[in-house]
């Protein structure tokens, strides 16, 4: 890259603001973390970058809406519809004050998939729509850019949209070390990218790429930029004032809320010309038989009876990571990452997958076992009630790209010990020695 | 461990030593499929001959990559079924796959199904049945395009069920 990166290496919080969280006090809020599984083990839960756990909490908030409130929010002429819409308001304003947003800014979706796919089809749908939708339309010479190591929810849906309307898919390559190749930058960001869309940290490696770099390079070319947060914004602190996005999408349940809701944040200006992706009740204007118009943004993009206990139960969450405190949050991964790292590192025979310190790197941390595949590692580790991933984790040309067929993964959340990673690594070496040949 | 139910010696003495791997020529039918989970992927041939005037399996080779329960069961497979008639095979095969269904709760047929008897464990693992499959899958594709003559395909192994 011949432009001067501003980023400079280092951790991903503010290690001065930071206090340690007091995990005994945190795992007694989460009720599944007291059950035990295969030959009464205890469980140990390394597997929340696919789904967190829920604390009391999240789960008092959806049973007490359910239990007084319930009601179809935006609705209904009786106090509880009255109730459920106040609820849902409250939360997306809580979801955005979690991001640094104004609560317009707010999509809820059934899923961080949902939230891309929403931008992707908005971007087709632009072709129909009227001339506020300019900006969104792509089609032949014009180009999508997107990473190899994205998860297939920030690809697949980028590919789509090519095959729909002719542009080109073009996207960055990963470094042997598991860190975006942006070598090629200024060549791949050209006048005919239309949309960048990036992850905010992987999946697989936890690499973070610099997408505020990325994102000054794309608009400097007049692209949007859509950021995937399902595994930044449950870790870290995010600000969408200095992300440098267009567009944020992120899911509830990785980040201790409930499965079923997801979210997406857009700027104000661009929310306001996007077309509809989902149409239906609720995001209408007036319907005529002859055509219907939309309502503003965030209602546009709404359509259906809205998810509110789901809404209810993230805002909860919300407040229970906002009590913890984002940037101990992130320095408490940083931690037991740093100490992953290590113990596995250090064990003959297992490859960590990606960046080797915690420089720009998340909590997930995937390994490959030499002579040992992934599943059987899976396996042998859930004998000993660890709950680990162990396929391509949805990242399959980003498992290409490093040269394994699949990986190991241990992803942590603020329930975590180092206890925890400790019974991993001593997991890990169990597993050699039971396939060791004979 | 509750584990060893399912990794038998017999499974991992196959998966550390596997029969009948490697391509072989001459053959009818190529297939490759793959398990979407995971990425395992097996590339798999058939030979048919006549026995008697019935079709039989005259070889099966196979290359892979994939967990030992897969390998293992690819490995089995091949000596559970190369040399007899096709009927038989097609019998062994929908008795493995029967095996994989029970959740445990099968009396397998020994003298049927050879080695095979030894993946009983595996069927009490679902994340697993897929992996057991995907070979087997593979040769039921791979037999019936040898016999109709139809094209290679390339398949993605679905749980319990055919490629599609």
């Amino acid at each position: 890259m011949t432009t001067t990166p501003t980023h400079l290496p280092g951790p991903l919080h503010d290690p001065a603001a930071t206090r340690p969280l007091d995990v005994a006090d945190i795992r007694a809020d989460f009720p599944i973390l007291g059950r035990a599984v295969r030959g009464g083990r205890p469980l140990v839960y390394l597997d929340s970058g696919a789904t967190s756990h829920k604390p009391r909490q999240v789960l008092d908030a959806e049973r007490d809406f359910y239990t007084i409130h319930n009601s179809a929010a935006h609705r209904g002429a009786h106090l509880l519809g009255e109730e459920a819409t106040d609820a849902y308001e409250a939360a997306r304003s809580q979801v955005a004050a979690f991001i640094g947003a104004q609560p317009g800014e707010i999509v809820f979706t059934k899923s961080a998939t949902e939230a891309l796919n929403l931008v992707a089809y908005a971007m087709s749908n632009a072709a129909t729509a009227g001339p506020q939708a300019e900006r969104f339309r792509v089609g032949p010479g014009d180009e999508v850019l997107v990473t190899e190591m994205e998860h297939h929810a920030n690809l697949v849906p980028w590919q789509q949209l090519c095959q729909r309307t002719g542009a080109t898919l073009r996207w960055f390559g990963v470094t042997p070390e598991g860190r975006l190749d942006l070598s090629n930058a200024d060549a791949l960001i050209s006048d005919r990218t239309k949309v960048v869309a990036v992850t905010h940290q992987s999946n697989v490696t936890g690499t973070v790429p610099l997408v505020a770099e990325i994102a000054a390079l794309a608009h400097a070319r007049g692209a949007l930029v859509v950021v995937d947060g399902a595994q930044s914004v449950p870790h870290r602190p995010v600000d969408v004032a200095t992300l440098g996005a267009d567009f944020l999408a992120f899911s509830a349940h990785k980040m201790l809320g409930p499965s079923g809701i997801g979210v997406l944040w857009g700027r104000r200006e661009l929310l306001e010309a996007m077309p509809p992706f989902i149409t239906g009740g609720s995001m209408i204007e007036v319907v005529r038989m002859e055509g219907s118009t939309f309502l503003p943004p965030p209602q546009r993009f709404e359509a259906g009876v809205p998810a509110a206990a789901q809404a209810v139960g993230l805002a909860a969450a919300c407040r229970y990571l906002d009590a913890l405190g984002m940037e101990n949050v992130a320095a408490h991964e940083e931690a037991l990452t740093a100490h992953a790292l290590e113990a596995l590192g250090g064990i003959d025979g297992v490859r960590v997958l990606g960046p080797l310190t915690t420089e720009d790197r998340g909590g997930a941390v995937s390994f490959e076992i030499e002579n040992v595949h992934p599943h059987d590692v899976g396996q042998l580790l859930d004998e000993l009630g660890i709950a680990v991933r162990a396929d391509h984790h949805c990242a399959w040309p980003l498992h290409r790209a490093l040269g394994v067929q699949a990986s190991t993964r241990a992803t942590f959340y603020v329930y975590n010990t180092h206890a925890e990673v400790d019974a991993l690594a001593e997991g890990v070496r169990q597993t050699q020695r039971f396939f060791a040949a004979a | 461990m509750e584990v060893e139910s399912m990794y038998r010696e017999i499974i991992l003495d196959h998966y550390r030593h596997p029969h009948n791997r490697g391509l072989r020529e001459p053959y009818d039918a190529e297939v490759h499929h793959v398990n979407p989970l995971c990425g395992d992927e097996v590339t798999l041939r058939v030979a048919v001959k006549d026995a008697g005037g019935e079709p039989a399996i005259a070889d099966v080779s196979y290359d892979s990559l994939g967990c030992s329960i897969s390998q293992a069961s690819a490995s089995v497979m091949t000596e559970a079924l190369i040399g007899k008639t096709v009927r038989e095979a097609m019998g062994i095969s929908g008795a493995f796959l029967e095996l994989m269904q029970s959740r445990g709760a099968a009396e397998p047929d020994e003298d049927l199904l050879g080695d095979a008897v030894a993946f009983e464990g595996v069927s009490k693992y679902p994340a697993r049945i897929k992996c057991a499959l995907l070979g087997w899958m593979a040769w039921k594709d791979a037999i019936a395009q040898a016999l109709d003559g139809s094209p290679a395909s390339q398949g993605a192994t679905q749980p319990g069920g055919e490629q599609t």
